[in-house]
Order: structure tokens, then C-alpha cells, then sequence
């Protein structure tokens, strides 16, 4: 038989703005989140924690808050059970901080968890933990990597090791000496936190003294199963998380953070379900952030505007414990054709929890100082935007000097300026006038890398002609339950509505989480490995099958088309997978696949054999494509002279990301990205008091997130774009691509509104205010 | 975990009034002297309004009674006693809109109102919208057709308040659309297609 390469697949639902198959859950009510799950004898845990940032705990009085009634346990670092193991004696921990808090007294940062109640009710669990009284001996914190008592060093490593604190390509500072052009900048980015709706919630439950259920708001099922066995000295299979909705995640909850385990420990101790939620207020210190953070860049050119180097360099707030900071390098690295890079990163230990991946980690940050820099460029040489950016296309990767797998972002630049009427800007800042507002059109450049990633999936088909596919992914809202019955449905040849689509449980296939954008490319790619071995079978019972027209047929000369196979030579003979299992008298078949994502699809695919030997070196070698996602954005605002304030009013996003599996659901997770960057480029910023290291707007009242009223309509579009070498069906994610470049989009079009470069986010009204005041 | 239904009682408290004398009260405690420690303030506040009562709710047209405490608001009794977890708590302080309710056909923040306090209210929830067989609410169907959610959370919220937000006469326009559904904060940002859903379904109501 012949498998169907995506090449010549026929797309019948994938594609298709098909509703959300969730959807009838969303808007009823009857998605259960976890904190949801209703579980008889449930009680709740409430966290309390530190109010100072640094220094030990003095003493824990619980007697006023015992008294309570109802109340079944409270937890401090005196009686807690220890896990097994801490995170710092796991080697293989899967998560940005490895510091757990309640196993001594030390207080290393404002927020941290110094006690945990468990009582009947929520009310009496939050009442007994405002009657704790906690009494702490204070030191003096560091609050940033700008506080006068904090130290920079060079980490040499970031990410947990994983990554090169130094990279360097050619001879920047040579090259940059020697420009024509040089232009050197500093970018600021503020503190910023995820957010999501739904708040952090664990629900532990054990079944018996080796086996826990853990409903968990997790965007990687996986990855908190595998950190809990390991805290727990449990065998993985004994441990089982589940996530079947998730209210939003955007990095912080692809992360492991203390409640977890706190919450898991203190069920055990009580013996009961325990269900914890954070609080709003606990999001801001429970959870992760965005560092805080600014960037150097310092760029030579050609007179012609040609780049000949980039010189990078970054500082950062870290943890007491951990050398996490975004890789803000990669895109400076790889976005342009220029033959001479490096970037150094510089942290500071703080009294801060561990700050984590957000939406376009690295990315965002990065592509606002070079996005950024690059009009100034273009203002400079007195060119246009889009042309300094054609002036130094990459038609390769520099970085790594391998072939793109795929791009179409001139396609991007074209039809975007063809949309928002570009030709139209004025490139004089401070020129257009709306009334008595100030207006500027920018643009910016998107991009965001493939993660190589892998996962299985189990598809089962049954006589009657459903279908229950499988594959522990999470949908954290980005359409992963909707796209997958798309790509089940077109494998099985069935109509969605016959597909279930099961996800978000470690009792299912293994899949990756959704982080990195590697969901949609990999999980689909597993689904369809899954079905073809589905085929595979049935085409063996039709061949062995007097009543199938297929009957005798060699496998090799069956193709297999939306559910239907037929002879390759004459495609009049053949029949339904469905008709020939119910023949058999089987009731159901399964099958089940890996499926690959990146450079381990591409070297099963080139050089099989190599592949199989399982090496490393060998992956490398035949993985010789560099792969990426591109787009470009398109802003135009309007800016209050007066009072600064700085509204988008029109945006038009174009993308070129492989094969789209649901044009409405990846319009929608594009706008949003646009919007999520737009909330960093004005308004997001959490403050760390200088002299307490605590947050002081750990609430949505002060912590501004984008609002209705904030956001004018904003026009996605995707250029076709294939990719035979990403995964099977030519998938790119595009879960970060939507936030890349936006802030330097705003920024770019502020500065053509009003002649100021504003290079510290968010653009509030003060920094702008100020910008005005001074000449341009 | 559901109640057995009881006949809706004949509940004159829902009066401003009452409220006030209500809130007088506690306004009273809260404002206590500075010296109290925060904790004993509160301490003090549950000691006069402890003890587990009935209270009886009419959501979605059905009275149910629960035994819990004054001090619990309207959406821990609808998510943690009634099992009605459709309203979502986002923040507790009245500032994201994910619990928005209908209370006697207004919007309110489920998490800054006393269930006590919604006795003998109309209370509609996001689960009482559809119709018996399943048809969805104009304006659910609306969200759904134009994919006004991502991760839905917000979404029971965006949806209650949308139809407030029509029936208030508050939906002439866009613009106006986008700012009076501002109390509700969507973090995946699905606001235009939110907008698009409230314009259409606006026709549809009826």
C-alpha cells in the first residue's frame, strides 16, 4: 500500500473555519475547569504567604486560626511531610525554578508560601489563613538586577544550562568598528505577568497511599506528572494529571510551581481531596513573570543600509537559585543577512521567585530592540521600512547557514502593505494630524522558530463508524481540540461530528505540551501516523476479504484517501475502511503513531535508515533545513499630544505558516497574539518596590491588561505556504508568531506619529508625555 | 451534590434598604480602630454574622436551598454549594467580570454580592440560558459562530454581560459595544470577534 504524503492529501475539514468543537461546552457552562471538577468529599486549601522578600521565618502562631471550625490541617514548614526529594536532588526536573518553599524557615522572596490551611469550607480555609500570625526576622532585599546591592555576573549558561549565555559569529566588534552606519540603542521591558483567566488551581486526590489523581490547570499533563513522581518517589504510572480545560495559560502554566505539590502533600496529610486555587494576588508571585530587563544593540551598516553587524547584549533579574532569562539573541541572530552577530547575557540575583517563559519568550523582547533599531535605520538612510527589510533578506539562515524549510515573508510584507495601505503612510513623523491627534503607521517583522518536538497518538476506529482519537495534548484555548478532529476526520474519512477527540489525561498517548508553539505541528503528525497504521490494517483485511472489491490486491497498490481505499490504477475499485471493518465482525480497530515535529521529521524522512540508528549526530547531520514561521505586522495610532496616551486604531496582520488547520481558529489566536503584544507595548508593567522587593499592582485593577475598548479591528491573513520537510501535514505553530514584532510595530508607528523613539515598555503616557516635551 | 428544590419564599430582604442597614453594620466593624489587626477586625466581623443558615437562591428558574455561611458571596454558592461552575471566579474583587450573573435582569459581579443578599432574586447563570432541548441562546450561538472565546473562561461572563449589555440599549454601535463590555476581560483577547457576536446576536434577541 501507499501512504499518503501530504503533498497530494486531499483536505476535505482541515482548513475549514469549522466551529470549535469545544465550543458547545464554552458557551454553556459545562466546560469543567480543574478547580471544577467535582469530586465527592472535596475541601479546600488556602495559601498564606510571606509579606517580606527576604530573611527567616521567627516564629508561626496558629492557634487563633485553628480554632476555626471546620478547619482539618494547617501546614507550615514545621509539620508539613517532606517530599522524597526536593527539586534540587531531581536531576531530570522539568521546570524554571528549582526552589520549593515550607521546607525550612528562609524567606527568599515576597509571595513565597509559608503555610497552607485545609478546611470544610473556602471561606473558613481563607479566614483561618488570615488569622496565622507569622512574625519574620527581615534582611534587606535585592529587588532587580538594578538595585545598587545587586551583582551582575555572566551566567555562561541560561535556561537551566541548555543554553549559551555567549554567542558569537564572525567578528561583530571588528565589523561594527569598521561601519559605515553604526547605530547603537538601549530597550527597556518592564515585569510582566501571564495572566490567564483562570487562575492556578490544583486538585489532589489519592486513591489509596500509591496512587494520586491530580486535576491540574496545566498547559504539559507530562511534564507535572513526571515532577510529581519524582517529588513524590512514586512510579510515573502511580500519578495521574489531568487537564481537560485550561483558562489560558501563556507559559506560566507550562511551568511546576510550589502549590502543586504543596496542595498534593497536604491531601495526603489530611486524607482527603484537596483543592487549591491561587488567588489573584498569588498569580503575581506564584506562578512566574517576564523579567525585567534591557537590551543593547548596536548595529553597523552599509551607507546602502546593508547590516554588517550585530553586537547584543543583555541584562537581566534572575532568582537566588536559577539562571533563567529569555534567549532574546536568536532572533537578532537569524531574522536578517548579516554576517557578523553576538550576544552576552548578564543576570542579577534578586529576592524574586524564578521568572519563566511568557508568550514569545525571547522572541517578543528581542524583535523590539531589532525591530525597532531597523527603523531607526530606515529613518536614517531615509528608505522605506519594508525596503531596509528587503535590503537585508535572509534567503538563508545565517545563523546556523542552512536553507529555510520554508518562507514566504516577502508574500507577508507585499499583501500586508497591500491591505493596510501602505503606500498611502507618510514617512515624515509627526506629520498626519486626525483632529487634534498625532498618527503613525508602523510595521514590524514576525518570526518564530520550530521546536523539534515528538508525540504519539491512538486512533480507534469503530465498525459503526465513529472514531475516538487520543493523544494527551491540552487546549489551552488555542483550538487543539477543534484541529485535531479536523485532521482525524480527513484521515478516517469521517465527518467531525463522528470524531471524539480526547486530550489533557497522562492516561493517553504521550504528546507533548502546548508551549513552544509545537502542539498543533506535532500532535496532528501523530494523529496521522496513528490513522495510517489504522489503514494499514483494514487494507489487509480488504485484501484478504472475498466480499471486498479489493479482494487479492496487493497492499502496495491501495491508496487510501479520506477514509476510502482504492487501487491506486483504478480508483473506481475500492471501498470505505469503515465498510470493510464492518465485514469482519470486529466491532472497532486501533492503531496507534509517532508522530515528529521539526528536524526529527525531516531526517525520518530523508534518510530513513540513518534515522533508525537512533544517533544523535547522524539527526544532525540530516536535519539540514532551518525552520521558522514568518509574518508581518501593520499598525497604525493615534497619539494624544496633549495628555500622551497612545491608542492602536488599525492593524493588519499577515502570516505565512504552513498548512492552516482551521482558518477561523488560527485567525483568531493571530489577533489575539497581536493584542497580547499590544498589552506589553502600553500598558502591562508590574512594579517591584525598591526597597521590599514586593509587588505593589498585583491585582487586574493595576495591573493593565488590554480591554475591549482598547483594541480597534484588526485583519489576519495567511499566504499559502508549504512545507514538505516541518511534519507530515506541513504544520507550523502559531501560538507565539502573533505576539513577535508587535511592540516594535506600536513603537515603529509612534515614531511616525511624533518623530520619538520610544524604547522602554510599556509606551505609557508619562514616558511619552516626557518624550514630547523634549525636541525631536 | 444538587439540592432538593423548595417552594421560593416570600423574601422581602432584597430591599436597598435593607442592604444599607445591612452594610451600615459591617461598615461599622470594618472601620473599627486601628489598632485592631486586620485578622481581628475580620474576626470580629464573622463572630457577629457567623453560623450556618438556609438560604434559598432562584437560579435558572429553580429555587434551590443551601446551608453555608452570611459571609459566603453569590459565586462560591453557586460554584462551591449549588456545583454550578459555570460563573467563574478570575479575580474575587469585582475587577475581570468572569462571574457576571443577570440578578432580576442586571448584570452584577457574583463575586462582590452576598448570596444572602440574592434571596428572592431572579439570578441567571450562564447554565439557565439554552433552551431545554439544547438550542443555545442567540447569544451563545453568536459567540460560537464567531469565535468570540479561546480558552472560554471568560466566556460565561462576556456572555451574560453581552446580553445585559443589549438589553440595556447599550449595543447601538461598535464603539459602544467595546465600551460597555469593558468590565469583562478576556486575556486571549478574542475582542473583535466578541463585539461581532454582541452586533449580531443583538438582532436576534428579540
Amino acid at each position: 500500500m501507499e501512504i499518503q504524503d501530504k503533498e497530494n492529501a486531499p483536505t476535505n475539514v482541515v482548513g475549514k473555519p469549522l466551529d470549535r468543537v469545544d465550543g458547545p461546552a464554552k458557551v454553556t457552562g459545562a466546560a469543567r475547569y480543574s478547580a471544577e471538577i467535582s469530586v465527592p468529599g472535596t475541601v479546600h486549601g488556602v495559601l498564606k504567604t510571606s509579606t517580606i522578600a527576604k530573611g527567616r521565618i521567627a516564629s508561626i502562631d496558629t492557634s487563633k486560626a485553628s480554632q476555626e471550625p471546620g478547619i482539618l490541617g494547617i501546614f507550615t514548614h514545621q509539620n508539613l511531610p517532606k517530599p522524597a526529594k526536593t527539586p534540587k536532588q531531581i536531576e531530570k526536573w522539568r521546570a524554571a525554578q528549582s526552589y520549593l518553599p515550607m521546607q525550612d524557615d528562609q524567606i527568599q522572596y515576597a509571595g513565597q508560601p509559608v503555610a497552607l490551611v485545609v478546611a470544610e469550607t473556602l471561606e473558613a480555609a481563607t479566614q483561618a489563613a488570615a488569622l496565622i500570625k507569622v512574625t519574620y526576622q527581615a534582611d534587606a532585599p535585592i529587588d532587580s538586577y538594578l538595585d545598587p546591592k545587586a551583582e551582575l555576573f555572566d551566567p555562561q549558561k541560561i535556561q537551566q544550562g541548555k543554553a549559551d549565555g555567549h554567542v558569537v559569529r564572525g567578528n561583530p566588534q571588528q565589523a561594527y568598528d569598521g561601519a559605515a552606519i553604526k547605530h547603537e540603542a538601549t530597550y527597556v521591558h518592564a515585569i510582566n505577568h501571564h495572566n490567564p483567566m483562570e487562575p492556578a488551581a490544583t486538585l489532589a486526590v489519592w486513591e489509596g497511599a500509591d496512587k494520586l489523581t491530580v486535576y491540574e490547570s496545566s498547559q504539559n499533563v507530562t511534564m507535572h506528572q513526571g515532577n510529581l513522581a519524582e517529588l513524590l518517589g512514586m512510579p510515573r504510572e502511580q500519578v495521574r494529571v489531568v487537564t481537560k480545560y485550561i483558562g489560558g495559560g501563556f507559559g506560566c502554566k507550562g511551568s511546576f510551581w510550589p502549590h502543586t505539590i504543596l496542595t498534593v502533600l497536604a491531601a495526603r496529610a489530611v486524607n482527603r481531596p484537596v483543592k487549591l486555587a491561587l488567588t489573584r494576588q498569588q498569580m503575581f508571585t506564584g506562578v512566574g513573570h517576564r523579567e525585567d530587563q534591557e537590551q543593547t544593540l548596536r548595529m553597523g551598516a552599509t551607507a546602502e543600509g546593508k547590516l554588517v553587524s550585530l553586537v547584543h547584549t543583555k541584562k537581566a533579574t534572575t532568582s537566588p537559585w536559577d539562571n533563567y532569562t529569555e534567549s532574546n539573541g536568536k532572533v537578532i541572530d537569524m531574522l536578517y543577512a548579516c554576517p557578523n552577530y553576538s550576544t552576552v547575557y548578564e543576570l542579577a540575583r534578586a529576592n524574586v521567585m524564578t521568572s519563566v517563559w511568557m508568550r514569545a519568550p525571547g522572541e517578543a523582547p528581542g524583535s523590539f530592540a531589532l525591530e525597532s533599531s531597523m527603523d531607526d535605520l530606515a529613518n536614517q538612510l531615509g528608505i522605506d521600512p519594508i525596503e531596509i527589510r528587503l535590503r537585508n533578506y535572509a534567503e538563508h539562515d545565517h545563523s546556523n547557514g542552512k536553507p529555510w524549510s520554508s518562507k514566504s515573508l516577502k508574500q507577508c510584507y507585499k499583501r500586508g502593505a497591500e491591505l493596510f495601505g501602505w503606500d498611502k503612510r507618510n514617512p515624515q513623523p509627526g506629520q498626519n494630524r486626525r483632529g487634534r491627534m498625532l498618527v503613525g503607521h508602523g510595521m514590524a517583522t514576525a518570526t518564530y522558530p520550530v521546536h523539534s518536538s515528538q508525540g504519539t497518538a491512538r486512533v480507534r476506529l469503530f465498525a459503526d463508524g465513529h472514531a475516538v482519537v487520543e493523544a494527551g495534548a491540552t487546549d489551552l484555548g488555542t483550538g487543539t481540540y477543534t484541529v485535531m478532529t479536523q485532521v482525524s476526520a480527513d484521515a478516517l474519512g469521517l465527518p467531525p461530528d463522528k470524531i471524539r477527540f480526547e486530550l489533557g489525561d497522562t492516561r493517553l498517548p504521550t504528546a507533548p505540551g502546548s508551549g513552544g508553539s509545537v502542539a498543533a505541528g506535532t500532535v496532528a503528525s501523530s494523529i496521522m501516523a496513528a490513522a495510517q497504521d489504522v489503514w494499514e490494517k483494514v487494507v489487509k483485511m480488504a485484501v484478504a476479504d472475498k466480499k471486498s472489491p479489493l479482494y487479492k490486491a496487493r497492499p502496495a497498490d491501495v491508496k487510501v484517501e479520506l477514509g476510502r481505499m482504492f487501487l491506486v490504477k483504478n480508483p473506481q475499485k475500492g471501498e470505505t475502511l469503515v465498510a470493510a471493518l464492518g465485514r469482519s465482525g470486529q466491532p472497532d480497530i486501533e492503531g496507534s503513531g509517532t508522530g515528529k515535529y521539526g528536524a526529527g521529521y525531516e531526517t525520518q524522512k530523508f534518510s530513513p535508515i540513518e534515522a533508525n540508528e537512533n544517533s544523535d549526530d547522524k539527526e544532525k547531520k540530516a536535519s539540514g533545513h532551518s525552520m521558522h514561521s514568518f509574518g508581518a505586522h501593520f499598525c497604525e495610532v493615534e497619539v494624544d499630544p496633549d495628555l500622551g496616551t497612545i491608542r492602536v486604531t488599525r492593524w493588519v496582520g499577515v502570516h505565512g505558516a504552513g498548512t492552516i488547520l482551521n482558518r477561523k481558529t488560527a485567525s483568531s489566536q493571530m489577533s489575539g497574539g497581536a493584542i497580547y503584544g499590544i498589552g506589553s507595548a502600553l500598558m502591562e508593567e508590574t512594579f517591584r518596590d525598591p526597597n521590599y522587593a514586593r509587588y505593589t499592582n498585583s491585582d487586574l485593577a493595576s495591573y493593565h491588561v488590554p480591554v475591549n475598548a482598547d483594541i480597534p479591528d484588526i485583519q489576519i491573513e495567511f499566504v499559502p505556504e508549504k512545507d514538505p520537510y516541518i511534519n507530515l501535514l506541513g504544520v507550523k505553530g502559531i501560538g507565539e508568531l502573533g505576539m513577535v514584532g508587535v511592540a516594535a510595530a506600536v513603537a515603529n508607528a509612534v515614531f511616525n506619529a511624533t518623530g520619538r523613539r520610544m524604547r522602554s515598555l510599556p509606551m505609557t503616557p508619562d514616558k511619552m508625555l516626557e518624550a514630547l516635551r523634549l525636541p525631536a | 451534590m444538587s439540592q432538593p428544590s423548595t417552594p421560593a419564599p416570600r423574601n422581602p430582604d432584597g430591599s436597598r434598604r435593607t442592604f444599607m442597614k445591612q452594610a451600615g453594620g459591617m461598615l461599622g466593624l470594618a472601620l473599627a480602630p486601628p489598632f485592631l489587626a486586620q485578622a481581628e477586625r475580620l474576626t470580629a466581623l464573622s463572630k457577629k454574622v457567623a453560623g450556618v443558615s438556609t438560604i434559598s437562591l432562584k437560579v435558572n428558574g429553580t429555587v434551590r436551598s443551601i446551608r453555608a455561611e452570611p459571609r459566603v458571596t453569590l459565586l462560591d454558592a453557586l460554584r462551591e454549594y449549588l456545583d454550578l461552575t459555570g460563573s467563574k471566579k478570575g479575580c474575587d474583587h469585582g475587577q475581570c467580570g468572569a462571574c457576571t450573573v443577570l440578578v432580576d435582569g442586571r448584570r452584577v459581579n457574583s463575586c462582590l454580592t452576598l448570596a444572602v443578599m440574592s434571596q428572592g432574586k431572579e439570578i441567571t447563570t450562564i447554565e439557565g440560558l439554552a433552551k431545554e432541548g439544547g438550542e443555545l441562546h442567540p447569544m451563545q450561538a453568536a459567540f460560537l459562530k464567531h469565535d468570540g472565546f479561546q480558552c472560554g473562561y471568560c466566556t460565561p461572563g462576556q456572555i451574560l454581560s453581552g446580553i445585559a449589555c443589549v438589553q440595556e440599549g447599550h449595543a447601538g454601535s461598535e464603539a459602544e459595544v467595546r465600551e460597555w463590555m469593558s468590565g469583562n476581560l478576556c486575556r486571549c483577547s478574542a475582542y473583535p470577534n466578541i463585539t461581532a457576536a454582541i452586533l449580531e446576536a443583538k438582532g436576534k434577541m428579540g
